[in-house]
């Protein structure tokens, strides 16, 4: 059970890459990460999940959590990468509707 | 008192020191619980050894009376760790006692009562993984033609998500009315768990209505796993796919509203994700799993196809659940 999470900051864009597993375990490490910068206003936050091979939901309440948080401060996340398990997990959630996210294997949009 | 335990200590060490038998060992062993169940420090064991062999041998070298109060001294923090020991075990005891009291209170706020309406047999079970749950299903009916049943899942497990379902009861309780329409279930719960949650939480909530006298199941979904449908005349299962956002995510949220005829032996199948996230070794326990599991049991009354279903899973996962694990299942008879 572990988890990866790189994250670069340029010009109040952040991009990085999560990996592993993101669970009730490892939940709080992304959260710690992702908190560094939630209250910058309008930051641009672009996250690679390709390499995530599960997520439950305390997972998906830390997105959630970190979307609300950018939204507030006019910003925008968006996800991208997503397995068919992860896309699915959004969809029937809504949260894909709400959130931009990005199956991995298309292009831009 | 100290004094009788002084020389019931003389005693077994004279006893040792001449015979070294496993009978006097073992009553050493005796008298030690009995030390360790009156909070005797380790220091005050150590001094009443020397006290002990001073009586008994006070022909030894002074070095071994030196070396023992070095000992002594040594053993105070020892002592000192035993005690902070000793009340954290008491605190522990505390915070079960109250955490007990708090699943009690739990289980007597989430009662419900299974729909007693014509043509419909309810199988239930919700099984927490720790003493909360984090699940809820909750029905409301009125016993002749319709029965409402919902059923919640709270992100995380354990006390915060069993003190966030309050709110969903609440919710449901003040429609007290049995054909109350999943839409506005939905959407004026939804609004109270906003106003209340952290940014992190939320909730995910299915909620069907059913008619006997149509026999349709009106439902909605708030981001819950989708429901089953199981077609008896064909023997196939499907989803029961909603459009409709996780509570607690947006204030004003429009939940979809659909509906489904059943005919006799058809169910419906609700489920928490600790039901269809389980893993084994080999990966993940894919839904189609659980179909055959509901299929080999079809003709059985649908508390008997619950229960094999959670018997069966929770024999794949090794007796290892990871979530709290909540079905119902809604058989047309």
């Amino acid at each position: 059970m572990n988890i990866q999470v790189d994250l670069t900051e340029v010009d109040n864009r952040v991009t990085g890459s999560i990996s592993g597993e993101i669970d009730a375990h490892t939940a709080p490490v992304l959260r710690e990460k992702l908190e560094v910068f939630q209250n910058r206003p309008s930051l641009e936050a672009e996250l690679d999940l390709s390499e995530v091979n599960y997520m439950d939901s305390t997972g998906l309440g830390v997105f959630v959590a970190f979307y609300k948080a950018l939204n507030n401060n006019g910003g925008h996340v968006k996800l991208i990468g997503l397995s068919s398990r992860l896309k699915r997990l959004f969809d029937i959630t809504g949260l894909g509707e709400i959130m931009d996210i990005e199956a991995a294997g298309k292009g831009g949009i | 008192m100290v004094q009788k335990i002084e020389s019931q200590y003389r005693e077994i060490l004279k006893q040792y020191i001449q015979m070294q038998s496993e009978q006097n060992l073992y009553e050493g062993q005796n008298f030690s619980r009995k030390l360790i169940a009156e909070n005797t420090s380790p220091e005050d064991v150590i001094s009443m050894h020397k006290a002990a062999l001073q009586e008994l041998h006070e022909e030894m070298p002074a070095q071994v009376w030196h070396s023992f109060d070095l000992l002594i001294e040594m053993m105070i923090s020892y002592g000192m760790a035993l005690q902070e020991r000793q009340s954290l075990i008491k605190r522990q005891e505390e915070l079960r006692v109250e955490m007990d009291l708090a699943a009690n209170v739990q289980e007597t706020l989430l009662k419900t009562t299974l729909p007693n309406v014509s043509g419909l047999d309810i199988g239930l079970l919700s099984i927490p993984l720790r003493k909360m749950n984090g699940d809820y299903v909750y029905f409301i009916s009125d016993h002749k033609r319709y029965a409402g049943v919902a059923v919640a899942d709270v992100i995380g497990k354990g006390l915060p998500a069993a003190l966030c379902m309050s709110m969903i009861k609440f919710g449901m309780d003040t429609f007290n009315s049995p054909n109350a329409r999943p839409e506005e279930v939905l959407s004026v719960i939804n609004r109270i768990v906003e106003k209340s949650i952290d940014d992190s939480m939320f909730v995910s909530m299915f909620y069907g209505n059913y008619d006997a006298e149509t026999a349709r199941l009106t439902y909605g979904s708030a981001g819950h796993e989708p429901a089953i449908l199981y077609r008896a005349e064909t023997n196939s299962f499907f989803e029961l796919h909603a459009k409709g956002l996780l509570l607690g995510v947006a204030p004003n949220v429009a939940y979809g509203e659909y509906d489904v005829q059943l005919n006799e032996n058809d169910m419906v199948i609700i489920m928490t994700d600790g039901v269809t996230e389980g893993r084994n070794e080999d990966g993940f326990i894919e839904r189609e799993v659980i179909f055959d599991l509901i299929e080999a049991k079809k003709d059985q009354p649908a508390q008997t196809i619950a229960q094999h279903v959670f018997n069966e899973l929770e024999r794949m996962q090794n007796a290892e659940l990871k979530d709290d694990f909540s079905i119902v299942i809604c058989k047309k008879i």
